[in-house]
């Protein structure tokens, strides 16, 4: 066990070197040259040399690749062009409010999905099992941020029952996920989020179930006379390690996907900070948030790695 | 009986078609196809949107481009509008159609490209394996490292917006996949008893590669590349919704659906169009991808 967990944790190390790779080169492949922004248009041939240097953008792209990853490592993560505030502190505080609703929508997603797609399993071509899949089939194939303009349509416009936008009068300061005045704000944000990894969730969880009902020690459990629902349980368990390594994978997409959403829903998430960054060309602030993002989802998938070797016997061994 | 059953289709005895002793491998995959009604009506649907697109000019009843401030934002059905007016005075449906080529452009395209280059790449580091392979998959699993649509953003918040920058990054995003799949069935393939059969008897590696190797990769990554379209079409429509795919006033659904977003309170219903056009070619790829998949027989 301590051993495979070592060993998964040190292959972690080059992903998230090469992820720091692929975030200093996002500045490399953006068009324009940065110092030609910062110079006034009658400054001479020197002043933009001089400028080069100051930034350390004259010496050759490994250097300045190490120079930039020391600066990340102790958190600096450069500064926004927008309103030259330090990158890291926007993004933390934006990556809170992500990261809150992602874990309810996922939370919810999940335990919906296992419900449903148990149901499906065990009425495999009835019914229900078709209105299950035709539904999964729906939250995988919709475009997230439309269902989000679907779903203010009908709730705040139509129905008025829910605001359209933000986060409450007060802002995120004094935001509660225990009172409704808040909460409210967060309800569609978080069905939205929820819908799409409810689908594949449930899909997954439909044909996980289905294929160990099949096995050889479920007739066994039938014939010792154990009642359905226990041969359910049976079969529930033995999906488990499966299930948490889909759950951990769609928290990581929520996290990391959750751009669209909350721009429709203008939710002070790192999404909506991804968007400001596209909307304004400000690549610091892409970059950072980027990064923040992509290591979030890197040690996600390590921590339900290692959880699932918890859980699961088989992967201890191998 | 039972015997033909399970060797040739692994299908359960209903079937009629399993009764039929011998047929190519393409040929029992369509026969499964037929019978197959949902996947049917799901390729027609598509067949109808490809259509619908590249016929676009002739259909389109007005010109796409052409705005009139005079009829802003009208409902569904008025006058000669069919499905009414953007928030620019342009015909709905005119846009709709023009719409569907670039995004039905960017859902196939990219995937078509990274078909070749990710399926090439999984290739190479599926058969050739040891140092080649470390090379290639480690460096795609930084790539995994990425949410898909947080690399596109990535990717294109950098470069820009315009069609070509959004044509090259989903060809990036969607190589890793493709690319890993290959390589799966192509590791599987190449330990399997009749590759080595053909290299002892001497066959090239070309040769073992194109007859012997690619036929049995092809299927597993074309139906995985087909599961792909609708992601593509949905990862293009996000990316044109954030500013990042065609410039207006070209049409494309994404850009569509975006800029009606300010008009919800007026139109909802014609603001929700480009997303239903963008919902029905989902759920038609996706289905027909199912379809295709239990066909082609290849599991998930």
């Amino acid at each position: 066990m301590w051993l495979y967990a070592a060993r998964r944790i040190v292959l972690t190390i080059p992903i998230l070197l090469g992820v720091t790779i692929i975030c200093f080169a996002l500045v490399q492949i953006a068009p324009g040259d940065p110092i030609q922004n910062l110079l006034s248009p009658t400054s001479s041939a020197a002043d933009a040399a001089r400028l080069r240097a100051a930034y350390g953008l004259d010496q050759p792209l490994p250097i300045q690749y190490f120079i930039w990853l020391g600066r990340v490592l102790v958190g600096n993560l450069g500064t926004s062009i927008a309103n030259n505030m330090p990158v890291a502190g926007e993004v933390m505080h934006a990556f809170s409010n992500t990261v809150v609703i992602a874990l309810i929508s996922v939370a919810l997603a999940f335990v919906l999905s296992m419900f449903f797609g148990v149901i499906a399993a065990c009425r495999s071509g009835q019914l229900a099992d078709k209105l299950i899949t035709a539904v999964a089939v729906f939250g995988i194939s919709v475009p997230p941020f439309w269902l989000a303009v679907t779903l203010v349509i009908v709730f705040a416009v139509n129905l008025s029952l829910l605001p359209a936008t933000g986060m409450g009068a007060n802002g995120s300061g004094n935001f509660s996920y225990f009172q409704w005045t808040s909460l409210k704000f967060a309800v569609m944000p978080i069905t939205a989020l929820a819908l799409p990894p409810l689908g594949i969730m449930t899909r997954t969880t439909r044909s996980a179930i289905a294929e160990i009902l099949n096995q050889d020690f479920i007739q066994t459990l039938r014939a010792k006379g154990l009642s359905e629902a226990s041969v359910v349980v049976h079969a529930i368990r033995n999906i488990m390690p499966q299930a948490i390594a889909m759950l951990g994978l769609q928290l990581g997409y929520l996290i990391g996907g959750s751009v669209l959403v909350e721009t429709v829903f203008t939710w002070p998430g790192t999404g909506y900070l991804l968007n400001k960054a596209v909307q304004t060309r400000d690549i610091p602030l892409l970059q950072g948030t980027i990064l923040v993002l992509a290591t979030a989802f890197v040690l996600i998938n390590l921590f339900v790695d290692l959880m699932q070797s918890l859980i699961d016997p088989r992967i201890k061994r191998s | 009986m039972s015997e033909i059953v399970a060797d040739s289709f692994r299908q359960p005895v209903r079937d009629p078609v399993s009764l039929v002793p011998v047929r190519s491998y393409w040929g029992s995959v369509w026969q499964r196809l037929r019978f197959d009604y949902v996947t049917l009506f799901c390729l027609a649907v598509i067949l109808l949107i490809v259509a619908s697109a590249v016929f676009a000019p002739w259909l389109a009843p007005m010109d796409p481009d052409k705005s009139s401030m005079a009829y802003r934002l009208r409902p569904v059905g008025y006058r000669n509008f069919m499905l009414g007016t953007d928030e620019q005075g342009r015909d709905m449906l005119s846009r709709l159609l023009y719409g569907g080529r670039i995004s039905l452009t960017m859902g196939i395209l990219p995937v078509m490209l990274s078909t070749l280059i990710g399926g090439l790449f999984g290739v190479v580091a599926g058969y050739y394996g040891g140092k080649i392979n470390m090379a290639i998959m480690r460096t795609m699993d930084v790539f995994f490292a990425f949410p898909s649509i947080l690399l596109a953003i990535a990717i294109s918040g950098s470069l820009g917006g315009g069609i070509t920058n959004q044509l090259l990054t989903l060809t990036v995003v969607l190589i890793p996949p493709l690319c890993r799949v290959a390589e799966t069935a192509t590791t599987q393939v190449r330990t399997m008893d009749f590759v080595d059969a053909a290299r002892s008897t001497g066959a090239s590696t070309m040769s073992i590669l194109f007859t012997h190797v690619l036929i049995n990769v092809i299927s597993p990554v074309l139906v995985y590349a087909s599961t792909l379209v609708s992601v593509s079409i949905i990862l293009a429509s996000g990316l044109s919704f954030l500013g990042l795919g065609v410039s207006p006033p070209t049409a494309d659904w994404g850009l569509m659906l975006a800029t009606l977003r300010q008009s919800i309170y007026v139109q909802p219903l014609v603001s929700a169009i480009p997303g239903i056009a963008i919902l029905v070619t989902s759920i038609a790829f996706n289905l027909v991808s199912d379809g295709l998949r239990q066909a082609m027989d290849v599991r998930a």
